[in-house]
């Protein structure tokens, strides 16, 4: 195991810079996602990492050595792939073997290291069997056995919960996360959806436009957003941003956007707010509307409890009373970025 | 009309249909095989029924084309040449297929059409130069120019049938076949090529008939009988001047005909699945 750091990584397809400079430093041991929309080069990174793809300029290290031009093979990383990338000519054990094998190990020691990742993962009755032969599911716990069998130096997961059903993914989520913190492997998750994002990583790394925008813990990045972008990304609905009389944008959650009197009296900022059409979630309810003298390009949505917010009492059209506490409100800069904390 | 009527009208217009072209296809065959069991006497006696035996069938004419004439030698031949260039064509056309299919932009694809495109140049523009290269290389009158000459025609294709193919496959599988620790020319030997072997299979039952059929440049380039292929072989040496040795013609054809058509019919469902698979996701 190893720490992985890429430093100022530019990859560049025709002209087009897909990686723009990134310098990301994962320490030994850490659970860290890239998190990001599609095709601001966060899957790229990944594939620069493991090298399947030479980047145009900037160093990668993997456990303190640079290995900018060592070959995939003999980086000692494993990496799982969206759709897994199974060998569909290979048995199941024949798959987890195949890295082994590449090393030449002895078949004795293939054997006992096969049975011992196969049991981690609780695929030992699939062993004979073909990887058409699989459910998504089964599928996605052989592609993580054949990453792990060689002790690799760094896993790389690229999307691996994006062919699962929504049920299914939530309990990979928490086994591959149980798992990572079993073994203690550096990890690399790529993903674009920000509930894995949240839920698993150690920290997150958000890019877009192949830059780093934000690293941090996920209530770092939840609480504190470095920019609007990353505000906007994260966080369902997103933050609610409006523009200042002065220049510069105002951000609050939609779970801190309340009615008044649901606040205390210590530095609260109030607000005008017109309910324009409100949905009932079961474990919440989302209010869209407009805020009097604020200007939004999205509607402003408040997120309630349903338990202390009646239907009747936010009926689309009227007019209330919402406030925000001052200790939630984020201030950007017309640029963007966050203006300096208080 | 009754609805069960205008059914067995459908069924039988269907059924009728398809007759015609069964019939339309299989026909030859029927007239090489009958023909070349028929008694001479029964075969050029024009007050006969020429569709069916009027006195019993024969083995004559398979007889005389292994004792009194060179048919063996020329099937020998025949089965050398289409082996040595199936393996020629194969040891090219699948590195050269991969290549294309992986290792381009988008050069590659125009590179590909450019490779297709030579298939197209007809075999009667190109023997004038290749019969230069031939006797340059002292091959001429041997069966061997045609080994030569054979993958001129073969590999263009072959590679891009194969490059078709090849693109087709998930690159994922060779990725992580890289990552677990293959050179890229270990992830082709041992993921691309088993997985395309639908493909390859075609590209030898392609290239063996395709070898088993030409005609125009082992007409340029052999004269002696003892080098001749089948076709060659059986169209000028069993024409004499103007008479035609038909039984024996049809026994040539027949023998030449039938492995093919065995090969075929086992392949059949593999056959087109390589031929269809690079061209539909």
């Amino acid at each position: 195991m190893a720490a992985v750091l890429t430093r100022d990584i530019v990859k560049t397809f025709d002209e087009i810079n897909a990686v723009n400079g990134i310098s990301l430093r994962v320490p030994d041991g850490e659970f860290m996602v890239l998190l990001g929309p599609s095709g601001c080069g966060k899957t790229t990174l990944l594939r620069i990492i493991c090298g399947l793809e030479q980047q145009t300029s900037g160093d990668l290290l993997i456990g303190g050595n640079i290995v900018n031009d060592i070959p995939p093979r003999a980086r000692g990383i494993a990496m799982m792939f969206q759709s897994y990338g199974l060998y569909p000519h290979y048995t199941v054990r024949n798959n987890i073997a195949f890295p082994l094998r590449t090393q030449r190990m002895p078949s004795q020691d293939i054997q006992k290291k096969v049975g011992w990742a196969a049991q981690l993962l609780g695929i030992g009755h699939l062993l004979d069997r073909r990887p058409r032969q699989l459910s998504g599911g089964e599928r996605q716990r052989v592609a993580l056995a054949r990453a792990l069998v060689r002790e690799p130096t760094a896993l790389l997961l690229d999307e691996p919960l994006s062919n699962l059903d929504a049920k299914l993914r939530t309990s990979a989520r928490q086994e591959i996360k149980n798992f990572q913190q079993r073994v203690g492997l550096t990890t690399i998750y790529v993903t674009h959806d920000q509930v894995e994002a949240m839920g698993m990583g150690d920290r997150i790394a958000v890019i877009d436009h192949g830059r780093v925008r934000q690293v941090g813990t996920p209530i770092e990045i939840y609480q504190d957003p470095a920019d609007l972008f990353v505000a906007t990304f994260v966080g369902a609905p997103p933050m609610n941003i409006v523009t200042c009389n002065g220049g510069g944008y105002l951000g609050f959650r939609p779970e801190n956007f309340l009615p008044r009197d649901m606040i205390g009296d210590d530095g609260v900022t109030e607000f005008s707010f017109r309910v324009d059409r409100s949905e009932y979630l079961g474990s919440e309810r989302i209010v869209y509307g407009v805020m009097d003298g604020f200007d939004s390009k999205q509607p402003i949505t408040a997120k309630l409890p349903p338990a202390h917010v009646a239907e009747g009492s936010v009926r689309p059209g009227e007019w209330h009373r919402f406030a925000v506490k001052n200790s939630e409100l984020r201030r950007f800069e017309a640029s963007g970025n966050r203006s300096t904390r208080h | 009309m009754p609805e069960p009527l205008a059914r067995s009208l459908r069924v039988t217009g269907f059924s009728l249909g398809v007759a015609f072209f069964v019939i339309l296809a299989a026909f030859p065959f029927y007239w090489m095989a009958i023909t070349a069991f028929k008694q001479n006497s029964d075969l050029y006696d024009i007050t006969n029924i020429p569709f069916w035996f009027n006195e019993p069938p024969t083995l004559e004419h398979i007889r005389y084309l292994f004792k009194e004439t060179l048919f063996a030698r020329w099937l020998s031949n025949s089965l050398i040449i289409g082996v040595c260039v199936t393996a020629i064509t194969l040891v090219t056309a699948v590195p050269a297929g991969y290549s294309l299919a992986r290792m381009t932009s988008r050069k590659g694809e125009a590179l590909g059409i450019a490779i297709f495109l030579t298939y197209l140049v007809p075999p009667t523009l190109l023997f004038l130069p290749l019969s230069r290269i031939v006797t340059e290389l002292g091959l001429q009158n041997s069966m061997w120019s045609l080994v030569l000459v054979y993958p001129t025609f073969t590999i263009p294709f072959c590679s891009w049938l194969l490059m078709g193919f090849f693109k087709a496959l998930p690159i994922e599988i060779e990725e992580a076949a890289i990552v677990d620790g293959c050179s890229v020319f270990c992830a082709f030997i041992k993921m691309a090529v088993p997985l395309s072997l639908p493909a390859i299979l075609t590209v030898v039952i392609f290239t063996f008939t395709l070898t088993l059929q030409e005609f125009v440049y082992a007409l340029t380039f052999i004269s002696s009988s003892d080098q001749k292929p089948i076709t060659l072989g059986v169209s000028t040496d069993l024409i004499r001047g103007d008479v035609f040795f038909w039984g024996e013609i049809m026994a040539g054809a027949l023998i030449a005909a039938v492995p093919v058509a065995i090969a075929y019919n086992l392949f059949l469902d593999r056959f087109i699945a390589g031929i269809t698979g690079g061209a539909v996701k």
